[in-house]
């Protein structure tokens, strides 16, 4: 059995393979498609002349055929060396991973609010079919996947910073409270309600259909009529069966995941991974922009890896040979 | 020479008519399909029925209330232009690129399902694999970064969505041709010496048109959605022409003194995306009831 999981894993990351390195040369072809190419930033200086740039080219291999210059720039991005930001000359990969805890905890606290209600949202409809919770409940989704993100958040700052005060209409932790958690609490609440309506439309619709296909098979009568308690049969013997469906749509959510965090974060000034790419995308700082493409890709890829091989290990129908 | 068609005048109803009525009485859909011809209809007639010149600029009425104001229903921005005008332009710009998005999405979708589907093998492998790939990358974060390598006009930003976003109609596509392929009228036409465009084109086709019709609808949706997040960021219409994004991104530096500004064109957008959505859902099981019924 264990000999079969793991092989089943080493299969499912070899799968991957062509994944990584495809996601690898649409990166590379983008950074190429920039007006000017990856020098476009030192054509714009005034102080560096046309024999400057033709000797850079030259000492950075851009005037090597592009297979060879894709070759070199894919084994420097394995080796872990992300280039240098045009403004600064940091390590792009360094500049990444210090938005990463911030970005993690907005995504974070979202995914897993929206997991919980979204996933009682979803029990309560399907058990309820057509009353007037269920209605309630699609048309709210409906309402959710139509308007803007972005729009959102900003009637949420007016009504709870502007209007009401309640809470901060930006930022991670006020002046002089870095480090303490009810001030981080207070600033998370907004930008998690945003990125966490997004998910959870989506996540009570596929819940809600989930459990709506569990508890019409046989297994289940078969609970009932044993006279099990409602409650024990929902949740112990369908939410087994149901979360399978739902932990595929984990990994498929995910780069709606970032793509909502980078509008969050924006709104709310959440010193994030979103708000890295859009400050760079202003900047013109081609290094981050690519670094931060080529991150996400990959994390999206090893997140859909995670949730294949904890489909096999919760499922015992998934064929692993 | 009897003339059969009178006698044989049974009341049969087409795969059309069938579906027909069921849409019709689908509420929503109609609902939906009513929204998106009214908000059409705004929009092409928009140069007819706007009070004034959307980028007329006058300072001496700033941020008039609306409602109340003489000429101006919606009121003024903060350089003194009309915002219902702006408004209905914009609208235009919004559903242009939402309708030219869509075009886009469901040709490329469309070819390389068909390809796909129908040739099999390595083509079908190389594309799908293409099509894993593209759905690895977050689709604000690619549509950002093309749309800031490319001058922004309506119709490079309607480009660039659409081939951003036609991966999940090539896999809907190839779906329905492997299974279509394989049947007998694809074999006798092959028989009959059809050329592999002509199968693809004149058979295969408007047998799959049901479900790609419907993704074109929601397809239209999540455009308007994706037009005013790269405007509202700054990287889609540019300013002084009106977009519902746009509007939003300029209304929210006067947003703590005058949120009317920034409340109407989201509701526009959204209006205009749960029109599209009511219409697509409506179709999707309209088609599907007829799938359940005689299958």
């Amino acid at each position: 059995m264990s000999g079969d999981v793991i092989g089943y894993i080493l299969r499912r990351i070899l799968h991957s393979i062509p994944l990584v390195i495809g996601v690898s040369i649409i990166g590379f072809g983008i950074m190429h498609l920039a007006p000017g190419g990856p020098l476009a930033v030192y054509t714009l200086n005034p102080t560096i002349t046309v024999t400057d740039i033709e000797r850079l080219r030259v000492a950075l291999g851009l005037d090597q055929p592009i297979h060879l210059q894709y070759l070199s720039w894919a084994k420097a991005m394995l080796t872990g060396s992300w280039g240098v930001t045009f403004f600064g000359g940091r390590p792009v990969l360094e500049v990444i991973l210090e938005r990463v805890p911030a970005t993690m905890t907005l995504m974070g606290s979202s995914l897993a609010l929206a997991i919980v209600i979204g996933t009682l949202i979803g029990i309560l409809g399907a058990v309820k079919r057509n009353s007037i919770f269920d209605y309630l409940a699609t048309t709210g989704a409906m309402l959710a996947l139509s308007f803007p993100t972005f729009w959102f958040g900003l009637m949420a700052i007016y009504v709870f910073a502007i209007q009401l005060g309640w809470l901060p209409s930006g930022g991670m932790y006020e002046l002089g409270e870095e480090g303490n958690p009810w001030d981080l609490l207070r600033h998370l609440i907004l930008p998690v309600m945003v990125l966490t309506l997004v998910l959870l439309a989506t996540w009570s619709r596929y819940s809600r259909s989930s459990f709506l296909d569990v508890i019409q098979q046989d297994y289940i009568r078969t609970a009932r009529s044993k006279g099990l308690g409602e409650r024990q049969i929902l949740f112990r013997h369908a939410l087994r069966n149901a979360v399978i469906p739902l932990v595929a749509l984990l990994g498929v959510q995910l780069p709606t995941l970032f793509s909502g965090a980078l509008v969050a974060e924006t709104i709310f000034s959440w010193p994030g991974m979103g708000r890295l790419f859009v400050d760079a995308l202003n900047m013109k700082e081609y290094p981050i922009l690519m670094g931060m493409i080529m991150f996400t890709a990959f994390f999206v890829i090893v997140g859909n890896l995670i949730a294949d091989v904890a489909i096999a290990a919760i499922d015992p129908r998934v064929k692993l040979a | 020479m009897v003339d059969i068609s009178v006698s044989d005048a049974v009341p049969t109803r087409s795969y059309t008519q069938t579906i027909a009525r069921r849409f019709l009485s689908h509420r929503l859909a109609v609902v939906g399909a009513v929204m998106v011809v009214f908000l059409c209809a705004s929009a092409l007639f928009a140069q007819l029925v706007s009070p004034h010149d959307p980028m007329r600029i006058d300072t001496s009425q700033r941020f008039l209330p609306p409602f109340v104001s003489w000429g101006h229903l919606l009121g003024t921005d903060d350089l003194g232009r009309d915002t219902l005008s702006r408004l209905l332009y914009g609208g235009q710009v919004s559903l242009a690129v939402g309708i030219v998005a869509m075009l886009t999405t469901m040709v490329t979708g469309t070819l390389v399902g068909l390809a796909a589907g129908y040739y099999g093998g390595i083509i079908d492998n190389l594309l799908m694999r293409l099509v894993d790939t593209l759905l690895c990358f977050p689709q604000v974060f690619l549509l950002l970064v093309i749309a800031a390598f490319v001058p922004p006009t309506i119709l490079s930003i309607s480009l660039i969505i659409g081939l951003t976003s036609w991966m999940e109609v090539s896999r809907i596509v190839r779906a329905q041709v492997s299974s279509l392929k394989e049947m007998d009228f694809i074999q006798a036409s092959r028989g009959f010496g059809a050329s592999n465009w002509r199968i693809m084109l004149v058979e295969l086709l408007p047998n799959i048109m049901a479900p790609v019709l419907v993704a074109a609808t929601l397809k239209v949706a999540t455009a308007v959605l994706m037009e005013s997040y790269i405007s509202f960021l700054g990287y889609g219409v540019q300013p002084p022409m009106a977009s519902w994004g746009n509007m939003l991104t300029n209304a929210q530096g006067y947003f703590d003194t005058v949120p009317f500004l920034a409340i109407l064109p989201g509701v526009l957008i959204t209006f205009t995306v749960m029109s599209f959505n009511f219409l697509g859902d409506g179709l999707r099981d309209a088609i599907d009831a007829r799938l359940k019924i005689d299958p």
